[in-house]
C-alpha cells in the first residue's frame, strides 16, 4: 500500500500561531489590550522523501516541536496542509497515526510503572499482542543498553538518560513508517547518544523507516541527517544537505565550517546563546 | 524476500496480506480489544504500584461510610423520639454505598485526562491510532470493575458492625438498578473529563464541583422531597436519584425486579443519552485543545 509512495511527508505553507492567554473565561486586564499571539510556525514548506533522515535544526522556541506536533496530529494548522504518505493529518488523522510514532524531548511515562509495563501499554495501543510486545520490548531495551533487571524497575528510579532510551524503545516498538524524533538525545551522555544514533540509522537502513529529527545539536544533525532544514522564528531559512549548507559559508579562521557557522551566517545569531536564554 | 521487505510486515498496520472483508473486520476487532485492554492493564498496574494510596483511600472510605451509617444508629439518642433504627441505618447505608459506587466510576473516568496530564503521557495516549470509543471502553471497564470491588469490600466491613436483616430485600433487583445507573455516570464522567482537557490547571477541581452538585440534588442521604422546591426539578434530571430510589425500593421494601422498571428506564435513558453526548463533547473539546495547543503537558 505504501511501498509505491516515495514522498513521506509534505508540509505545504503551514502556519500555526498561539494566543497567549488561557481558558474560555479569561478576562483582559485592559479593555483595549488585544490578546497577544505568538507565531510558532510561519508559512513553512518542505518535503521529506521516503527512507530519508531529515533534520530540523534550530534554537529553543524556533518552532521545531510545533512542527512535529502538527505532523503527529497533536495540533491543527491554522493554514496550509500537512500530509503523511498521502494522508492529510487533519482529515485522515487515524490513517496518519497508524504510520507514525514520536519521541518527545521530555520522556513522558507513568513514573511508577516499569519500563516493560509502559512499553506494553504503548504496544497494545498500536494493536500488538502481549507476548510479541514483551519479546520485542526486551530485545530493543537490551539493544539500547538497559540491563534485564532495569527493564522491570519503576521509571522514577531511572536516570534521565535511561528514561529517554525507554522513550525511544517505545517508539521503535511499533515499527513506525515515519518516526518523529523531537530532540531524542537531549540529556544523554556521549556514549548513550552514539548508541541511539546508531539505532536510528539501523532503523532507517533495515526497517524501511523515514526519520524526521529535530535537534539543536549540530554535530548530531551533521552526522545523522541526509538533509537539514534550519529554522528560526518559525521560518525555514535554509534547506539542503549538511555538506551543501556548509559550502555556503567560506572557510572560517582556523577551523572547518560547522552547521553552527551556517546558522550564524544565515540568522546573525548564535545557536548556543539562544538555547541558554 | 529481503530483510528490508520482511521488516515491513512488523508494524501491524503495514501488513499487506490479502484478507476478506470478514477477516478485516475480525482483525480490526482484535486490535480494538487489545487497545481497550491496554487501559485496563495499565490502570490495574497503576493501582498495584500505588497500593499505599489505595489502602489509605479504602480506610478513609470505610470510616466515612461507618460515620454516616452511625447517624442512623444514633438517631433515637439524638432526637429522643422512637424511630425505626434498622430502617434508618439501611437507608443511609444504601445512600453511602450507591454514592461511593457511582462516584468512583465518575472519578475514574473524569480524571483520566487529569492523571495523564499529571504523568505527562496525555499526548502519547491521544496520538495513538485508536478511537475515543475504544479509549473509553477500556477506561470504563476498569472503572466499573474497580468500583464494584471497592464498594463490596466496604460493604463487607460495614456489615460486621451492624446486624442487618436483609431477608426481605430484593438483592438481585438492587444489583440490576445499580448497574443500570452506572451507564449514566460513565457518560457524565466523559463529559466531566473534558474540563481538565480545556482547563489544564483548574479542570480537575471543577469535576469535584460537578460531583458535589449531584450529591446535593440526588437524595443520597435524604428524600429529594425535603429539598427546596426550586431544586427538586433538578433532582428529577439526576440519574442518581432514580438509582437511589430504585435501590431503596428493592432493599427496604423488597419490590420485585419487574416493578423496578419506573426506576430503571430513567437511569438507562440517562446512559443512552449521556454516553454519546459525552463522546461528542469530548471530540469537540479535543479539537479545541489541538487548535489552541492545550494538549501539551504544561497547557
Amino acid at each position: 500500500m505504501y511501498e509505491n509512495i516515495r514522498t513521506a511527508v509534505v508540509v505545504s505553507e503551514v502556519t500555526k500561531q498561539f494566543r497567549k492567554h488561557n481558558g474560555f473565561f479569561h478576562l483582559r486586564r485592559r479593555k483595549d489590550a488585544a490578546p497577544s499571539t505568538v507565531v510558532a510556525v510561519d508559512r513553512v514548506s518542505f518535503q521529506v522523501e521516503r527512507g530519508e533522515i531529515f533534520g530540523i535544526l534550530g534554537p529553543n522556541g524556533s518552532g521545531k516541536s510545533t512542527l512535529v506536533r502538527l505532523i503527529a496530529t497533536l495540533l491543527l494548522p491554522d493554514s496550509g496542509q500537512v500530509t503523511v504518505f498521502g494522508h492529510d493529518v487533519v482529515r485522515e488523522e487515524m490513517a496518519v497515526r497508524r504510520l507514525i510514532n514520536r519521541v518527545s524531548v521530555e520522556a513522558s511515562f507513568f513514573k511508577k510503572l516499569s519500563a516493560m509495563e509502559n512499553l506494553l501499554y504503548g504496544a497494545r495501543l498500536y494493536g500488538l499482542d502481549g507476548r510479541q510486545a514483551r519479546e520485542r520490548a526486551l530485545h530493543i531495551l537490551t539493544r539500547l543498553g538497559l540491563k534485564r533487571d532495569e527493564v522491570f524497575q519503576p521509571m522514577e528510579e531511572m536516570s534521565r538518560g535511561m528514561q529517554q532510551k525507554v522513550a525511544i524503545a517505545r517508539a521503535f516498538l511499533t515499527q513506525p513508517v515515519l518516526l518523529l524524533l523531537d530532540e531524542p538525545t537531549t540529556g544523554l551522555d556521549p556514549r548513550s547518544k552514539r548508541e541511539v544514533q546508531t539505532f536510528v540509522r539501523e532503523l532507517r537502513d533495515n526497517h524501511d523507516a523515514t526519520i524526521l529529527l529535530t535537534t539543536h545539536d549540530m554535530q548530531e544533525a551533521d552526522a545523522l541527517c541526509d538533509r537539514v532544514a534550519i529554522i528560526d522564528g518559525g521560518r525555514i531559512v535554509a534547506l539542503d544537505t549538511p555538506t551543501a549548507l556548509k559550502a555556503r559559508v567560506g572557510r572560517t579562521n582556523g577551523h572547518d565550517v560547522t552547521l553552527e557557522d551556517v546558522f550564524m551566517e544565515l540568522t546573525g545569531k548564535k545557536l548556543r546563546v539562544e538555547e541558554e536564554e | 524476500m529481503s530483510k528490508k521487505q520482511n521488516a515491513v510486515y512488523d508494524n501491524p498496520y503495514r501488513i499487506q496480506r490479502k484478507r476478506s472483508a470478514i477477516g478485516d473486520m475480525q482483525h480490526a476487532l482484535i486490535r480494538t480489544w487489545r487497545a481497550s485492554y491496554a487501559f485496563v492493564e495499565r490502570n490495574f498496574n497503576l493501582v498495584r504500584r500505588y497500593w499505599g494510596w489505595e489502602v489509605v483511600w479504602l480506610a478513609y472510605s470505610i470510616a466515612n461510610t461507618l460515620s454516616i451509617t452511625y447517624i442512623g444508629a444514633g438517631m433515637e439518642a439524638i432526637s429522643g423520639v422512637q424511630v425505626d433504627t434498622h430502617y434508618l441505618i439501611l437507608y443511609l447505608l444504601i445512600g453511602t454505598m450507591v454514592w461511593r459506587f457511582l462516584a468512583i466510576i465518575f472519578d475514574n473516568i473524569s480524571e483520566m485526562i487529569a492523571w495523564e496530564r499529571w504523568e505527562g503521557t496525555i499526548e502519547y495516549t491521544l496520538m495513538a491510532p485508536i478511537t475515543r470509543l475504544t479509549h473509553m471502553m477500556g477506561q470504563t471497564a476498569f472503572a466499573v470493575a474497580y468500583s464494584l470491588l471497592f464498594t463490596l469490600v466496604i460493604l463487607g466491613v460495614v456489615v460486621l458492625f451492624f446486624q442487618l436483616d436483609l431477608s426481605g430485600a430484593n438483592l438481585w433487583g438492587a444489583t440490576v438498578v445499580l448497574l443500570s445507573g452506572s451507564f449514566s455516570f460513565i457518560g457524565l464522567g466523559i463529559v466531566a473529563s473534558v474540563l481538565p482537557l480545556l482547563f489544564p490547571e483548574r479542570g480537575a477541581q471543577m469535576t469535584n464541583v460537578l460531583q458535589a452538585v449531584f450529591l446535593l440534588i440526588s437524595g443520597v442521604y435524604y428524600p429529594v422531597e425535603v429539598l427546596p422546591a426550586w431544586i427538586q426539578p433538578l433532582a428529577r434530571v439526576s440519574p442518581a436519584t432514580f438509582v437511589l430510589e430504585g435501590m431503596r425500593a428493592a432493599i427496604l421494601r423488597g419490590v420485585s425486579t419487574a416493578s423496578l422498571w419506573p426506576y430503571l428506564w430513567p437511569a438507562l435513558l440517562a446512559g443512552v443519552v449521556s454516553i454519546p453526548l459525552g463522546l461528542t463533547v469530548f471530540h469537540q473539546a479535543e479539537k479545541y485543545a489541538k487548535r489552541t495547543g492545550k494538549l501539551k503537558r504544561d497547557g
